[in-house]
């Protein structure tokens, strides 16, 4: 952080109880919501999909606690590992994930 | 409160949209070249929108007491057509002196392909060539990094080019210390239902600092929000932050990158001007 970005420069900056209760019912309910999601999926008889690979992984970077860099990680398993610039794209468009893997176009 | 709106495609917006963000406090608009949801089919199309972008959208800016600016290019998104790139490019020197032009932009990469690079590394020659801004666009979802690290790399390799005159734009949590650590302004792109929230803008402002960002809502011909900057106002005071922090993030900030372009700070001339480069 720079000189004029230290934590303590506004008069009322909350501390994490004040933010846990100003967020938690709207985190709860995004929560619910992927939880409904997966499980309209699986109701639905479910996808083989690099797309939902991706967020299952990405749920478990979600519940392994750390530095507090979830979100990041979090970007990173939907993310392009590879390097090199490619001749053409596995995908027109960005799909959210990376088609790379098992299950995306470009897998066996 | 003041603020600048450093990245809105005004083309696609209403009056209503001027009108509401003059009314919440904005000094001047930044207007990046842009896709226009359909690829054009020859660089005459580029013609009429530089013409649009250098000639009438600042006309329509200005009914609302509202400075305009532009940047030049051909997105990323229709850079596999080289041959399309080339005569775009070609085109760009007859708009690039007009008075409200600040620089090339916004640039970048889309799906990472090595047409895409080839276009980018034309478009930094042009800017370093004719000692201009730079303004990049990085790729979106699953393609953000890769991409980003891409164009830093590139960036780099030209040797003409000073990073803090290049801002890179649309930045998350994975991209945005690959940016700032080299010395790039990074910009946070505020949008419904992707890229940021204002709550995770925020949060990259506590985690990597006020310095070399700008926030901005992109807002285009999509679901987009033309007010998110100011928005991202009250989250900050949630946050505690001081009316100063927000004024310095919101409005100084995007004022002391863009001020390196002369045309820009004879519009903002309470600001020393300073001289053009080279």
């Amino acid at each position: 952080m720079d000189a004029e970005s230290t934590p303590d420069d506004g008069p009322t900056r909350p501390n994490g109880k004040e933010l846990l209760d100003a967020v938690f019912l709207e985190a709860r309910a995004k929560l619910i919501d992927l939880a409904a999601i997966l499980d309209r999926i699986e109701r639905y008889g479910g996808a083989e999909d690099y797309r939902l690979d991706a967020f299952h992984r990405a749920l478990e970077e979600l519940a392994r606690s750390g530095e507090s860099d979830r979100a990041r990680r979090v970007l990173t398993v939907f993310s392009d590992p590879t390097e090199e610039p490619v001749e053409r794209p596995l995908t027109p468009g960005a799909t959210g994930a990376w088609p790379g893997g098992s299950r995306g176009p470009a897998g066996p | 409160m003041r603020y600048i709106e450093p990245h809105g495609h005004m083309v696609s917006r209403t009056t209503d949209d001027y009108l509401a963000m003059v009314t919440a406090g904005c000094r001047a608009v930044c207007e990046p070249a842009f896709w226009a949801g359909y690829d054009r089919k020859s660089a005459d199309g580029f013609y009429d929108y530089f013409c649009q972008l250098t000639d009438y959208e600042p006309k329509r800016a200005a009914k609302f007491a509202l400075p305009h600016f532009s940047w030049l290019c051909l997105n990323p998104k229709e850079a596999e057509d080289v041959k399309l790139a080339d005569d775009v490019l070609a085109l760009i020197p007859e708009f690039i002196d007009r008075p409200n032009v600040l620089g090339i932009g916004e640039i970048g990469l889309n799906k990472n392909t090595r047409n895409e690079m080839a276009v980018l590394e034309k478009h930094i020659d042009l800017a370093a060539s004719h000692e201009r801004l730079i303004l990049v666009h990085t790729p979106h979802l699953e393609d953000k990094l890769k991409g980003t690290r891409l164009i830093v790399d590139a960036l780099l390799n030209d040797k003409r080019i000073d990073p803090g005159r290049v801002i890179i734009d649309h930045v998350e949590e994975h991209t945005a210390p690959l940016v700032l650590d080299k010395g790039f302004w990074a910009g946070i792109t505020l949008y419904p239902e992707s890229k940021c929230t204002a709550a995770r803008a925020v949060d990259m402002l506590e985690m990597y600092g006020r310095e070399r960002i700008w926030l901005n809502c992109a807002c285009d011909w999509g679901v987009s929000d033309p007010l998110a900057v100011p928005k991202t106002a009250l989250e900050m005071r949630r946050r505690g932050d001081s009316e100063d922090a927000i004024d310095r993030v919101l409005y100084r900030n995007p004022r002391a990158f863009l001020l390196q372009s002369p045309r820009f700070a004879a519009v903002f001339s309470e600001d020393a001007a300073p001289a053009e480069r080279g």
